[in-house]
């Protein structure tokens, strides 16, 4: 995992078959990337299920959430559309998990993405990054926080 | 370990004993199956432990992919006020697949609720705040799926299906008899 305080490395991923997603063209916004193992499988389900209903709570902090695995984009249209998600979700399908490695969250044994979170702000800076176990979903109270930190951190310098 | 950061309080529907040492709180979706499957689960708890155990339930609808399950909470909130709410919970989850604003005015006529007074106060401000706000102490409590449970404030970690809650209970009920 890249550590608080490095520049997020850039990317320019499918987030559908015609729309691709490059991370420098989200400044101005923080971004939250939540890299997953695989569509359809339980645990990301829940994880993503829970993400969606947070767009209004991200939207107070000013940040855009992000799903990143290595699925294809096909995939990802059926799995969006099922589950109606309102995020982009990122295809880091070709070359497979090259955005994951980047950014060490990748499985090298399953070749799938491990479920990892980071916070990057305004300036493409990781702010906050957190590794949970593959069969625990994280959650959202330790990205909300992390979210909260900043916004206070911004206030008291302004 | 998470914990719930807002402790169980005079907002709160509170079923059973309100003094009880063992304290059950289920963050839960009206129209959430696996919640459907937890309800006659919690039912079985509740008959077993009697007075030994208080249960709260909080609202964490998932609206994007369960479209009525935000307005089921709001009923049973709106039920709440003429001191029907467990009886409007109840009734909802025995009848999770057809929680359409139609079927929700029938439970709210057979429960015998003033519907005109029940469909204003569906609509009412702090209602709506009351049910967004548990979503919200949910999400800071680590609620990562629903249901999820906190007993005596810390997030269960174990398999609520089947009987293991009630034994998990039973043995920390035994545990705080020791102290």
């Amino acid at each position: 995992m890249l550590t608080t305080g490095t520049i997020a490395p850039d990317f320019n991923l499918y987030s559908t078959p015609d729309q691709k997603v490059k991370l420098s063209e989200l400044r101005n916004k923080k971004v939250i990337l939540a890299f997953y193992p695989a569509d359809w499988s339980p645990v990301c389900d829940d994880q993503m299920t829970l993400y969606n209903e947070m767009g209004k709570y991200f939207g107070k902090h000013d940040a855009q959430l992000v799903g990143i695995s290595v699925d294809s984009k096909w995939s990802y249209l059926a799995f969006t559309e099922h589950n109606k998600f309102h995020f982009p979700l990122l295809s880091d399908f070709e070359p497979k998990g090259e955005v994951a490695r980047l950014y060490g969250a990748f499985n090298d044994k399953t070749g799938e993405c491990l479920r990892a979170l980071y916070v990057i702000d305004e300036n493409g800076i990781i702010r906050w990054s957190y590794l949970s176990p593959v069969g625990i979903n994280p959650g959202a109270d330790g990205i909300l926080n992390a979210l909260e930190e900043l916004d206070n951190v911004k206030s008291i310098n302004q | 370990m998470n914990q719930l950061i807002i402790p169980v309080n005079s907002f709160d529907h509170i079923f059973g004993n309100t003094t009880a040492a063992l304290e059950l709180v289920e963050y839960g979706d009206y129209e959430c199956p696996y919640c459907g499957r937890a309800y006659p689960i919690v039912k079985n708890i509740q008959q077993q432990l009697g007075r030994e155990l208080k249960f709260v339930f909080r609202n964490f609808p998932l609206r994007k992919i369960h479209p009525n399950s935000f307005m089921a909470s709001a009923a049973a909130e709106a039920a709440g006020l003429q001191d029907k709410f467990w009886e409007m919970h109840d009734i909802i989850f025995e009848n999770q697949k057809t929680l359409e604003a139609e079927n929700i005015f029938l439970f709210a006529n057979k429960l015998g609720l003033d519907i005109e007074r029940f469909k204003n106060d569906m609509q009412l401000e702090p209602l709506i705040k009351k049910v967004e706000s548990d979503f919200e102490s949910g999400l800071r409590s680590g609620v990562n799926r629903t249901p999820t449970f906190f007993i005596n404030g810390k997030k269960y970690e174990g398999d609520w299906n089947g009987g293991q809650l009630l034994q998990d209970l039973k043995s920390m009920m035994a545990d705080t008899l020791i102290i």
